[in-house]
């Protein structure tokens, strides 16, 4: 039963909230194609970005969540998804927007939010320096032990876990209530499928436009603050994030929202099972097992320093042997 | 005055004219079709009227109002539909989210237009929770006619509403643009199915290499000798 726990621990809840991040993380990218047809590569810094406001306004408030009984940052989380909204606005004025009245193709606008991600990254750099920081400032983060009646090992979940579940359900709800529900989020869809006709039903496409980049501001800065309080808060994040929430992406389907929230479980949990130590669950049957089979200490498919060749993986794969993902979405 | 008035309208794309000075006038109590040969400018015309290209010489007017080179978004918001002829549809859309956002900017009006369009077209309704793009060819040009009308268009265009129907279709389809009409709606199509389109039209256009080559009542066209010989196949 220590056994079971350990893969709990160590494979469900590890797995849930990597998959939870490239989730929403991937949903950005993926709303972002499909009103605007290009690869946002900035999306990672733009969650670095949302995560690093959300650790200034912890800086500078560092107690406003005591009363609410949550994690600052938490409580900044909102206003910091304003902002973050503010500034993809910006962005998208400033250095998309007139690229695209100029007509230009997919690439260039890809190759433009290569150069919006460097100069973020250089900005991010500039607030924040170069070192980790935990957005837990002046405070701890709570641990919960859940015992269960005849092991010795306990469930751990940590209070920045318990949050992001939440989140992730409540943000991924949402998405899907405005996506089917509300005028805008169906006109964010018809945009989506056949932008001429938009046009010719009046729909402004310019307001889907900044919606859709209020939208991927907000959840970027949510994926990026739900991943740095459960680690820290790092300015090198984006480099971290940028294959596996595109892997994933890729892996749902391209434009298909639900596909990218199932591709960034799948990629999160691929990741999991891939640095996960095999041999802790090989030990119970140790003694039954040959004396020629040693059974090692460490049993993973690729050790922690090497994870970031498992979304690399799976997207290779994905490209080679299913272009348009496991649902059908638009192929790059 | 008349409802939609083209006075000498030249235009193309990218420099290239494809419309060299061709006129056009209906009343809002009529139905015009435009037909003529492969290239004679017959979508190209109706897009022209719809904004979508660039009108280098002469003059569209709605209402005696000038609306050359308007963008589509601000013909839409005064009145005109428009159904092209391809991708007309919003296939991952449902029937029902199809027609919602053809009033798009009428929010409040659209439950009780998307009732009459299902009377309008009683098809639709059983199939309004499918996605449009699962539909047969016929019951989509329901779906795109539809879409155009919950936006209570008082000028809608059609570009080839018939291409690719069964004549079972086609007839109905016909018959739906009639109706339309009857209610007060001036109509300006393109049509392949010339003979078929001139016996519901009150103007036709015949069009050939960009310019009118006949302009008259819709059976004038059909029992002119000339017209038929040279457009009608005979």
């Amino acid at each position: 039963m220590n056994e079971l726990i350990y893969f709990f621990n160590y494979v469900v809840v590890a797995g849930s909230v990597t998959g939870s991040i490239y989730a929403i993380g991937a949903v950005g990218v993926t709303l972002i194609y499909s009103i605007l047809r290009f690869a946002h590569f900035a999306h990672a810094d733009m969650m670095t970005l949302g995560t690093l406001i959300v650790l200034l306004l912890t800086m500078a408030f560092p107690h406003a969540g005591d009363a609410l009984g949550l994690p600052t940052a938490i409580v900044m989380l909102p206003i910091a998804m304003a902002v973050t909204s503010l500034i993809a606005v910006g962005i998208d004025r400033a250095f998309y927007q007139p690229l695209r009245s100029h007509g230009v193709k997919p690439i260039v606008m890809v190759i433009a939010s290569l150069g919006v991600t460097l100069m973020l990254q250089g900005l991010i750099r500039l607030f924040s320096g170069t070192g980790a920081q935990s957005l837990y400032v002046d405070a701890r983060k709570e641990i919960f032990r859940i015992d269960l009646p005849g092991v010795t090992r306990p469930i751990i979940l940590t209070e920045p876990q318990i949050i992001l579940f939440i989140v992730t359900i409540v943000a991924v709800v949402g998405l899907h209530l405005f996506l089917t529900r509300a005028r805008l989020g169906k006109a964010m869809r018809a945009m989506s499928d056949n932008p001429d006709l938009a046009r010719a039903s009046g729909i402004n496409t310019r307001l889907i436009i900044t919606l859709t980049w209020v939208i991927a501001g907000s959840l970027a800065t949510i994926a990026g603050t739900l991943l740095s309080l459960d680690v820290a808060f790092k300015p090198d994040l984006s480099f971290f994030l940028l294959l596996p929430i595109f892997a994933a992406a890729i892996v749902g389907g391209v434009g298909h929202p639900y596909g990218a929230i199932a591709g960034g479980f799948l990629v999160g949990f691929a990741e999991t099972l891939a640095v996960f130590n095999w041999s802790v669950l090989l030990r119970p049957i140790r003694d039954s097992l040959p004396t020629w089979l040693e059974l090692p200490n460490n049993l993973a498919l690729v050790g922690t320093e090497y994870k970031i060749v498992v979304p690399f993986f799976i997207l290779v794969a994905v490209l080679i042997w299913r272009p348009t993902g496991i649902f059908k979405g638009k192929v790059i | 005055m008349p409802l939609l008035e083209a006075i000498d309208v030249h235009g193309g794309y990218g420099g290239m004219n494809i419309l060299n000075g061709v006129d056009m006038t209906i009343e809002s109590d009529e139905i015009g079709v435009i037909v003529g040969p492969n290239g004679a400018g017959k979508s190209t015309m109706l897009k022209a009227v719809f904004g979508l290209l660039t009108i280098t010489q002469g003059e569209i007017r709605l209402r005696g109002e000038p609306i050359t080179n308007l963008s589509p978004h601000k013909l839409v918001e005064m009145g005109m539909g428009f159904v092209p002829q391809e991708k007309n549809i919003f296939p991952s859309l449902s029937v029902e989210e199809n027609l919602e956002m053809g009033a798009f900017l009428k929010p409040a009006t659209a439950s009780r237009l998307k009732e009459q369009i299902y009377e309008f077209f009683p098809p639709l309704l059983e199939k309004r929770r499918q996605p449009a793009g699962e539909l047969s060819g016929g019951q989509r040009q329901m779906v795109a006619m539809g879409r155009a009308l919950m936006n209570e268009p008082s000028v809608l265009l059609l570009d080839e509403p018939t291409a690719g129907l069964s004549p079972l279709y086609m007839n109905e389809i016909f018959d739906r643009v009639k109706t339309i009409n009857a209610a007060g709606v001036g109509v300006l199509m393109v049509e392949q199915n010339a003979k078929q389109a001139l016996r519901i039209a009150h103007k036709g256009f015949v069009l050939a290499a960009g310019q009118n080559r006949f302009t008259d009542t819709g059976e004038a066209l059909l029992n002119d000798p000339q017209v038929a010989k040279s457009f009608l196949g005979g």
